[in-house]
């Protein structure tokens, strides 16, 4: 079972609520961090890094020599990535989004695949758990490809333990938003828990989150951080559309004092704890009826 | 003598200059001997996700002028007019067309060396 740890706003409690989760959950879980922006969860749950490896995106290369200047690759390509400049065929690999469409429409086989890095796949233990996180290189535009190379790490950590009895479970560390990035990180997953604040703008970018996900089908639930602040928005809006509050975490000094320290919330207290321990029971509940009926795998 | 291309709000020659190039509205080229011109629509350009610098300079390259008066250059558009060998006049926003073609006419416009304007992703 996959569980996505979303928000529209960020700064909402992703991380706090992913690190929690994966301490109450039965190991062995992997904790996903698919922020690869700014990713973070490795400094809550602080993994021992075993190995990494580059994540690259085939990018045209032109053989000048070979080129007819028939342009019929900048035609085609819709980013402007390759680019029939009068008589000079010129490429702008950081527009390419790695489709092939050029090397394979070349009549003349004047281009050859060439690679733009994207950033980097670590990944490691986490005591009786697995950890696994991906990173954008800086200057890098597009994350959802580097995202696909991390969830294809993901698929040979997954087989690597499909002798176990039980499948391992995963927790994903989502980014914030609900554009490419933040809709590639839930796709594959079985319930999305949307975490947000009860204040304007928390309300505003939940609705966001909730209408943009919706689409997809999944059983989605909301996790009220700072509960105790702001305004009923949130309250009524989960009420109007029958979206289940799963947990509310309190509006609480010591909290944001544990999560300076880059400590694990529910390891910060009892009444923590339980809150997680509850909220894990729930997610459980509601993802497993969903794939029992056919749901997201 | 080259002709020359200027970004601009409305086909006229006393249209505004576009300060913008990627994304200018269109553009005029000009036989400047003659004042003869055509209008050129930019309209694909303004309407792409990404890449509407380097869509503007293929515009021009295809255009056949040498020279393009203009308000601000993107560095990759800039490369691609570099690449196509189009002589580049920028800052030449705030006055019509008619202005800019005169005031270049008149030599008092320096062809740039590189792009005024930052990329949105650097």
């Amino acid at each position: 079972m996959k569980i996505a740890v979303a928000s529209g706003k960020g700064g909402t409690g992703k991380t706090t609520v992913s690190s929690s989760l994966v301490s109450v959950w039965e190991s062995p879980v992997i904790a996903l961090d698919l922020d690869v922006e700014e990713p973070n969860l490795h400094l809550f749950l602080n993994p021992e890094f075993t190995d990494k490896r580059m994540a690259n995106m085939e990018i045209p290369k032109i053989d000048d020599a070979l080129c007819s200047k028939c342009g019929q690759c900048g035609e085609l390509c819709q980013f402007k990535a390759i680019s029939l400049m009068g008589e000079v065929l010129m490429t702008f690999p950081e527009m390419c989004h790695g489709c092939g469409g050029c090397i394979a429409i070349c009549p003349e086989g004047a281009l050859t695949k060439d690679f733009r890095e994207l950033g980097e796949i670590t990944w490691g233990k986490n005591g009786k758990n697995e950890f696994l996180m991906g990173r954008l290189r800086v200057g890098e535009a597009m994350s959802p490809p580097l995202m696909r190379a991390v969830k294809e790490k993901l698929g040979e950590m997954l087989d690597a333990s499909s002798t176990d009895v039980i499948p391992k479970d995963v927790i994903i560390d989502a980014p914030p938003g609900v554009s490419c990035p933040a809709i590639n990180a839930v796709m594959d997953s079985d319930l999305i828990i949307l975490v947000t604040e009860p204040t304007p703008f928390g309300f505003y970018d939940m609705k966001l989150a909730h209408e943009a996900f919706l689409p997809m089908g999944k059983p989605m639930g909301v996790v009220i951080n700072r509960a105790g602040l702001g305004n009923s928005e949130v309250y009524d809006y989960c009420n109007e559309v029958k979206l289940e509050i799963f947990a509310e975490i309190p509006y609480d000094r010591k909290i944001a004092e544990a999560y300076a320290n880059g400590d694990v919330i529910s390891e910060s207290s009892d009444e923590m704890k339980q809150i997680f321990i509850s909220l894990a029971d729930k997610v459980k509940e509601k993802a497993g009826s969903n794939a029992s009926q056919g749901g997201a795998a | 003598m080259d002709k020359i291309a200027v970004t601009c709000e409305e086909p006229s020659l006393d249209s505004q200059v576009d300060p913008r190039f990627g994304r200018a509205a269109g553009f005029i080229v000009v036989n400047p001997e003659s004042m003869e011109f055509e209008y050129i629509d930019n309209g694909s350009s303004q309407v792409m996700a990404q890449g509407a610098g380097i869509q503007a300079a293929e515009n021009i390259a295809n255009s056949g002028a040498k020279i393009l008066l203009t308000g601000y250059v993107g560095p990759k558009a800039f490369q691609g007019l570099e690449a196509a060998g189009i002589k580049i006049g920028q800052n030449l926003d705030s006055m019509t067309v008619r202005q800019a073609i005169e005031k270049f006419k008149a030599g008092d416009v320096d062809f740039a060396t590189a792009s005024n304007k930052k990329g949105h992703w650097k």
